[in-house]
């Protein structure tokens, strides 16, 4: 058989972010000022963004798919290096860890991302996962004298590793019973042989739901989570939060929906436990935490419950109102983020609730933009993430399951208790101790893209759902 | 199906109303922290433009039709069938015009109070005010839900931030009892968007029948919204606490807009969306009602706190108002929608009153006063009024509401219209005896010397007053916009369910 080239147009963004991530990272040689750094890293997304809106097509035999689905998950990607680039630059200063590979690791653990997100064969899938996962572990041990940082690098590694062990035995499994790894034979071997119910495929599902909900962190998959959330370099845990969860789901949707379509009732039954248990859980433990990171970690684990219910819904009206909410997301929660960075300054951490009260005094725009992000996360309009939960809450009770919205928005009721407590410190309680922001305009900027974004999108959704129902192939 | 009457003013009066102080505390961000009279004065001058421009719907508003009017229209989030859609009618216009005179009292009544972080406290009046306009104006569910919840935030840091020594306690009980409510009724919205086809358009889901069960389910999601806003017996124990804590301005925005926008909503939404489980669901409501006017009136009877005892007052005020609704008929209905007026201004007045004197003595206990008549005789004698008021005497305007209500009442149910009755003779009780421990008997030492209210107070309190006798003497004039309204509405919930009222009368000797 001779060797013929398959088409590298669909591949390209990829192709160039891989040249592009590793001219960074060979560039920190030689180039001294790190902010160049981090301004080359964003011309990086910009130029594979532009790429990105000129390939689409299938190559490497199906391993590869560039569709509106995986176009609009990189669109989050890009998104998030970029605000992530944004608040880090003052921050790992600060840090004392300014080093030129940390901008080449967020781009390679992006560049996983969007291999996730095309995945069109199990392999594919994998290896985009361990390329994210691997370059994560790194970034959440950035900050190499900190014994935290070192703790959530280990424990993010050690069950990352075992994550990563399940799918595996998930993939073996499904080979087993389907003989290919590619995501559409799977699921028209599972419909044509009407293997739905089979106990095989019913445990090899339970292994890719175990894999998946430990990268969105899904109760009861959630353990790292607060540890890593804490201990990380907050920028790390602003990228990890939107980055490696929206790819998460980009692999859950594609994986469940498209290969395992058939077996919708069984992964279903699967994922409903988890997705409750998810909203549970994150919504209830966020309530007694004290320290910001954790309980934007718990808050990060309620919303992918949330998110979880529009992939039970199994319909493109659910997955739709997933991207949808994907990207509100990625900009209150960067936005919550930016403004938890700006408190840290140098010999002062800034992570601890208390640390918010009297805010509104000694700060009133931060606090006023901390403000819009904790309702934006409860879900009161006019902010987007009402919109999103909106929008996600309409697909699920349109595909029957009334009660789970229910059960959603009690939870969803129950978060304002945490995150106005926020608002309350900032507001009405008097400041005690001095608290210098560290401002830059990197950080202006990102407050500003994420507050704007925030305040439109909630008033203005029309666009961005259109965009996703595209995207979900409606 | 067209319902409505296009808006013929020139321009789009309801938007208008509704963003313009949107628009306000926009700019306000951008004037300096530290000009505080400037913040004042703009908000002031805002606030009473608004006001200007929603005279024309009390001129121009066509009595002799049910029909929507003033109305605009544009797609909003097309591919879900989301319509930015307004309109008011004879139920709605009124509140329109309350909520817009009651921001002007409310500026004007925390000129000197409100002294630290002025410039968020006027910026949450004025997007309070664009969203309780927008609550009474949206004729699409989405846009409607969108205003009922947008409200929770000013309202919540008008409470915690500018309250009393509990105001956080009292804040977040508010936010969390209304939020829960809230988004029940957000999932029955959806629930009826698919059921109907996929429209939230109000009008268009009016003229669809629902099946019983369904409408049963609903019925009781939206009623965890509305009861609470009411606030209905038994969820109605965050109002105390609110209404206690929050700012002279935060009560009086509570007692006048937010709480009718319960009662509102049983009469715009519950009642012809659901109208047979309405008619099930008559008793219970009506004993919810009957125990909230006397449960509270008698509780009334035993309070300390100034605030909290009109506090409890407006949860007895309030039973009267939903025991109208649903009587479910013409004195009833146009009752409740009076009392709902009524008690916006009286029980708003008397907050003000209240306000007025803690910010000369920074105390709520009433065993701090005494013989305040004789310090500040024109106070005095306003709070009288309010108190007659408050009463339902005749000749002022509390005296029509809850004759009519009583009156519907009777028709419904005989042992409802009495039990009712007896509250109004607590209500006299405590309110006389209120005012009693406070202006009469001795001078206490805490109140000698204070100085009688100013102008500008006198002006706060004067359009309440003139409200008061007005529709004390000539309801005609506010119960001719609701007339037609209130007839259709009627017609709708009495006929509506023809064809169900088997089922219901079935379930009826079940409960019974």
């Amino acid at each position: 058989m001779p060797f013929v080239m398959p088409a590298l147009g669909p591949v390209m963004p990829e192709i160039v972010m891989t040249c592009l991530a590793l001219l960074v990272l060979l560039l920190e040689l030689v180039i001294k000022r790190k902010e160049t750094i981090a301004f080359l890293s964003i011309v990086s997304v910009a130029v594979v963004t532009y790429l990105l809106a000129g390939s689409s097509g299938i190559t490497f035999n199906g391993m590869f798919i560039a569709d509106g689905y995986s176009l609009f998950f990189k669109l989050i990607f890009m998104l998030n290096v970029v605000l992530t680039v944004l608040i880090s630059v003052k921050y790992i200063a600060i840090e004392k860890v300014n080093f030129g590979e940390y901008y080449s690791l967020i781009l390679f653990s992006t560049l996983g991302m969007m291999l996730m997100a095309s995945a069109g064969d199990l392999i594919t899938l994998y290896l985009g996962l361990e390329l994210m996962a691997l370059s994560t572990y790194v970034l959440a041990g950035f900050l190499r004298h900190d014994i935290k940082s070192n703790e959530a690098a280990m424990k993010y590694f050690l069950l990352g590793a075992f994550a990563s062990a399940f799918l595996l035995y998930g993939i073996s499994m499904i080979y087993g019973l389907t003989g290919t790894t590619d995501l559409h034979a799977i699921s028209s071997y599972i419909s044509q042989k009407g293997l739905s119910g089979n106990p095989v495929l019913t445990l090899s599902m339970i292994l890719f739901a175990v894999a998946f909900s430990f990268k969105i962190a899904a109760v009861p998959f959630h353990m790292w989570a607060p540890d890593v959330y804490e201990g990380a370099p907050t920028s790390i845990t602003a990228f990890m939060s939107v980055g490696p969860k929206a790819a998460g789901f980009a692999v859950l949707g594609r994986v469940f929906l498209t290969a395992f379509g058939a077996a919708r009732i069984e992964w279903a039954a699967i994922l409903i436990p988890i997705a409750v248990l998810t909203m549970a859980v994150g919504n209830i433990i966020a309530i007694s935490q004290t320290n910001i990171k954790r309980m934007l970690a718990y808050s990060s684990i309620a919303h992918a419950g949330y998110m979880l219910l529009g992939i039970i819904a199994g319909t493109s009206e659910g997955m739709a109102s997933v991207l949808n909410y994907l990207f509100i997301y990625a900009f209150m929660n960067i936005g919550a983020f930016a403004v938890v960075i700006m408190l840290r300054s140098e010999g002062f951490k800034g992570d601890n609730i208390s640390d918010y009260e009297g805010l509104a005094k000694t700060h009133p725009l931060a606090a006023a933009l901390m403000l819009v992000f904790m309702f934006s996360l409860t879900g009161i309009p006019p902010t987007a993430g009402f919109m999103g939960k909106f929008y996600l809450f309409m697909s699920v009770i349109s595909a029957g399951y009334t009660w789970l919205a229910v059960t959603a928005v009690i939870f969803s009721a129950i978060s304002a208790y945490f995150y106005l407590r926020i608002v309350m410190y900032m507001y009405m309680k008097e400041p005690k101790a001095e608290v210098q922001l560290s401002a830059s305009p990197g950080i202006a900027l990102a407050l500003a893209i994420t507050v704007i974004a925030v305040l439109i999108i909630g008033v203005l959704p029309s666009k961005v759902i259109n965009v996703a129902r595209i995207a979900a192939g409606f | 199906m067209e319902q409505a009457i296009m808006n013929n003013l020139g321009f789009p009066i309801l938007s208008t109303l509704i963003f313009l102080p949107i628009a306000g505390a926009a700019l306000l961000l951008l004037i300096s922290r530290s000009n505080e009279s400037l913040i004042k004065w703009f908000s002031l001058i805002v606030s009473i433009t608004v006001f200007i421009i929603s005279i024309p719907l009390f001129t121009e508003f066509n009595k002799s039709t049910h029909l929507m009017q003033f109305t605009e229209k544009h797609a909003w989030i097309p591919s879900l069938n989301i319509n930015y859609s307004l309109g008011i009618d004879g139920i709605s216009i009124l509140f329109v015009l309350l909520s817009a005179l009651v921001t002007i009292l409310c500026v004007l009544i925390s000129w000197n109070s409100i002294k630290a972080k002025t410039k968020e406290f006027y910026i949450s009046i004025l997007i309070m005010e664009g969203a309780m306009i927008g609550v009474f104006c949206s004729l699409d569910f989405m846009l409607f839900y969108l205003f009922w919840e947008a409200m929770l935030i000013p309202m919540y840091l008008l409470i915690g931030v500018w309250g009393g020594p509990n105001r956080i306690y009292a804040a977040v009980k508010f936010f969390l009892f209304t939020l829960v409510g809230s988004v029940l009724m957000l999932v029955g919205i959806i629930v009826l968007y698919y059921q109907a086809g996929g429209t939230f358009d109000i009008l268009e889901l009016m003229t669809k029948t629902y099946p019983y069960k369904l409408q049963l389910w609903l019925f009781w999601a939206f009623f965890a919204a509305f009861a609470v806003k009411v606030p209905m017996f038994p969820v109605h124990t965050w109002l105390p606490d609110a209404h206690t804590e929050a700012p002279t301005a935060g009560s009086v925005i509570l007692a006048a807009v937010l709480i009718k926008m319960g009662a509102y909503g049983f009469i715009r939404f519950s009642l012809p969306l659901f109208p047979d489980a309405s008619k099930a669901m008559t008793p219970v409501m009506l004993t919810l009602s009957v125990i909230a006017i006397i449960y509270s009136a008698v509780i009334c009877l035993a309070q300390t706190d100034l605030k909290r005892l009109i506090a409890y007052s407006s949860v007895s005020h309030m039973g009267f108002v939903t025991l109208g609704i649903f009587a479910l008929n013409l004195q009833g209905m146009e009752g409740g929608i009076l009392q709902m007026i009524n008690h916006g201004v009286v029980t708003g007045a008397l907050f003000l009153s209240v306000g007025m004197i803690y910010d000369r003595t920074h105390t709520r206990q009433i065993s701090d006063y005494g013989g305040v008549a004789s310090v500040m005789p024109v106070y005095a004698s306003v709070f009288m009024v309010f108190t007659l008021a408050s009463i339902g005497l005749p000749a002022t305007n509390g005296f029509i509401g809850e004759f009519l209500i009583i009156l519907g009442g009777f028709k419904a149910n005989q042992w409802a219209g009495v039990l009712a009755a007896t509250g109004i003779i607590i209500g006299a009780g405590y309110m006389l005896w209120l005012y009693q421990r406070v202006f009469f008997m001795e001078t206490n030492q805490k109140v000698a010397g204070l100085a009688d209210i100013n102008l500008r107070e006198i002006i706060t309190l004067l359009p309440m007053i003139i409200l008061i006798f007005w529709i004390g003497v000539y309801p005609n004039a506010f119960l001719g916009f609701m007339h037609e309204s209130v007839k259709h509405l009627l017609e709708r919930v009495n006929s509506g369910g023809m064809h169900e009222a088997g089922v219901a009368k079935n379930i009826l000797e079940i409960i019974k």
